[in-house]
């Protein structure tokens, strides 16, 4: 027995695919809370509960501010063919960006903007980074942007630790509180910052516009889908791919910049700061196909998973990591059932 | 000086485990994300195995455990032939996320019966012989290796391709598991969540550094461990951040992977094989 391509799948084969592999992915994670301990039924139940009450979609939106923001870009890059893994690490230099402008620079009406262009550029250029290093030597992006999370994550600690740890904090890792000029407005009494809200639906659909409605956009496809045709056709790949890495690092970091200027008003413990995001936008990016229109959709949904998470960690006290189980079974699940779909099973060696 | 040589080679341990185990699997042509989460997993499952039935048992189930996550890697990338990169790293998140949420009981239990590192050590050091000659002396390691680059020439010859990576994969994934059992029950007989600690990422990047070549690991990997033993070392005593010798791993495989590039890595590598295209 083997598999064999299958160039046309008919539309009910691809569905029956990925209804097996999602099935697969919802046993697998009842039999994980199952030996974890806690009723299946009641951690789903748990899980998607926060679409039900108006303070969990708060929660909901909450967290999908920086995963479409981060999304949207990862979409991009992925279908570009550069796999930036590394938007934890970019969310975090935002952050940092942002926070050197509004705890060392006089403020004014000008901080909000130059923290976010101090944060946004300074992770633009920590993914440009990445890109040159791919461009010039050869070296895989997926291992570099994945190795600079660590080096931005102790960056981080090391700031809020030493030289940026608050005058007014006793013994906690987090910088003294912005000034009022660096705070993000909110939507009504929750924690949602409306302006990267806002940023991010516009970046969406910018970058949706940019590839498949201009010629960059062509030759961003192009690279993409075949980067042999996109050589023979003498289109520049490094400026392309430098091209594609400055846009999704930089929104990365404008939503790190959302997170401290948003909700946390400081500098803290990176953890603290993303939350697992960088991850989760991965799979926010997989399940959008390439369209960064579709993370519209996408974000909310794993923002669901994220928020849901949260009241699982609160009311099972359950660890954290469930996200991650979560994420990893959603993946391979999402790339399963695809694969299945092109393929026939034929039964002769 | 010979305690920093001893700790290089106790710290260089897991590295140098992983690092073969992600070797054999790309030989193979597959690319091997997975090793953080594989080791994770394995680490628990090798504890838990200890407490329960001894440490000859927690071996067995850290290896077991390991060859199967590799094995289920396989069903991604060998037979369904999805994205290698995308399975490699799904599978690490799985692995963390599992073992940091089964693994909340065993957090902080002791191990009655911790194992000698230097056995570990030992071991680790044979088997990167054992593998150069599998690799480059037995009939099955030339297989293996030219499935890695050529497996259209290798099928035409006969060979099973997936058969060959389905091998590689699950004998790579026991050694990963290997490595996740020395650091649960030698290295630091316990069990904590995140104990894994950016190993599995260095394991990753040795390969590209050791060439795809089991010997070159060995050095590789004692080189990093002895990163690690002056990082822990000079903590303190210089005027030097202890975040900056934190990051000093990760730095290093950066610079690791710009200057070696994968201008050796085998030919087929991270490209899922397809009769007849």
């Amino acid at each position: 027995m083997r598999l064999e391509l299958d160039p046309s799948p008919t539309p009910a084969k691809v569905a029956w695919s990925y209804g097996a592999f999602f099935l697969l992915t919802f046993l697998l994670l009842a039999l994980l809370f199952a030996l974890y301990g806690v009723s299946p039924l009641r951690a789903f139940g748990l899980l998607f509960s926060v679409v039900l009450d108006p303070l969990g979609l708060f929660e909901v939106l909450r967290r999908a501010v920086p995963l479409l923001l981060i999304g949207a870009g990862l979409s991009l890059a992925f279908r570009v063919g550069f796999f930036n893994i590394g938007a934890e690490g970019q969310l975090l230099l935002g952050a940092v960006g942002a926070a050197y402008a509004a705890l060392f620079l006089p403020t004014g009406p000008w901080t909000l903007p130059l923290m976010f262009l101090l944060g946004g550029g300074l992770s633009a250029l920590w993914a440009l980074l990445a890109a040159w290093l791919r461009v010039r030597f050869g070296a895989s992006e997926i291992l570099t942007t994945l190795m600079q999370n660590y080096l931005a994550y102790y960056l981080v600690v090391y700031l809020v630790a030493g030289p940026w740890k608050g005058e007014r904090v006793f013994g906690f890792l987090y910088t003294d509180t912005f000034p009022q000029a660096a705070w993000l407005p909110r939507l009504g009494e929750s924690l949602v910052p409306w302006p990267t809200l806002l940023l991010g639906v516009l970046a969406a659909l910018f970058l949706h516009f940019l590839l498949f409605r201009t010629p960059l956009g062509l030759e961003w496809r192009v690279l993409g889908d075949n980067p042999k045709a996109a050589r023979y056709l003498g289109l520049r790949e490094g400026r392309l791919l430098l091209l594609v890495a400055l846009l999704s690092g930089l929104l990365a970091g404008v939503a790190g910049v959302g997170e401290v200027a948003g909700i946390h008003h400081k500098l803290l413990e990176p953890a603290q700061i993303s939350l697992g995001y960088g991850f989760t936008a991965i799979l926010v990016a997989w399940l959008a196909r390439g369209g960064p229109l579709f993370t519209l959709l996408t974000a909310p949904l794993m923002g669901v998973v994220l928020a849901g998470g949260d009241l699982l960690k609160l009311e099972l006290s359950m660890p954290f990591r469930v996200v991650d189980v979560f994420a990893g079974l959603m993946l391979l699940a999402l790339i399963g059932a695809e694969a299945l779909a092109r393929h026939r099973v034929v039964w002769r060696r | 000086m010979e305690e920093a040589l001893l700790r290089a080679v106790l710290f260089g341990t897991p590295i140098l485990l992983a690092t073969l185990g992600a070797l054999l699997a790309e030989r193979s042509g597959v690319v091997q994300l997975g090793v953080e989460g594989m080791m994770a997993l394995s680490a628990l499952a090798a504890f838990a195995a200890a407490l329960a039935f001894g440490p000859s048992m927690g071996i067995l189930a850290g290896v077991l455990v390991g060859a199967f996550l590799g094995l289920f890697h396989g069903i991604f990338t060998v037979t369904l032939r999805a994205n290698q990169f995308v399975a490699g790293l799904a599978l690490s998140a799985l692995g963390l996320g599992a073992s940091g949420l089964l693994g909340k009981r065993y957090e902080g239990l002791p191990l009655p019966a911790p194992l000698p590192e230097g056995g570990f050590a030992l071991l680790a050091f044979l088997l990167a012989f054992l593998l150069h000659a599998f690799l480059f002396y037995t009939r099955t390691g030339l297989y293996l290796r030219s499935v890695g680059e050529n497996p259209k020439a290798a099928d035409l010859f006969g060979v099973s391709v997936d058969g060959v990576r389905y091998l590689a994969l699950g004998m790579g994934g026991g050694l990963i598991g290997l490595s996740g059992a020395y650091l649960s029950l030698a290295y630091r007989p316990a069990w904590t969540d995140g104990m894994t600690a950016g190993l599995g990422w260095v394991a990753v990047a040795l390969v590209i550094l050791a060439a795809w070549r089991p010997l070159r690991a060995l050095f590789g990997a004692y080189f990093f461990g002895l990163l690690f033993f002056l990082q822990f070392r000079l903590q303190g005593s210089v005027p030097i951040p202890s975040e900056a010798f934190a990051a000093m791993p990760y730095l290093l495989v950066i610079l690791v992977l710009a200057l070696s590039g994968r201008a050796q890595a085998p030919k087929a590598l991270g490209l899922p094989f397809e009769r007849g295209r």
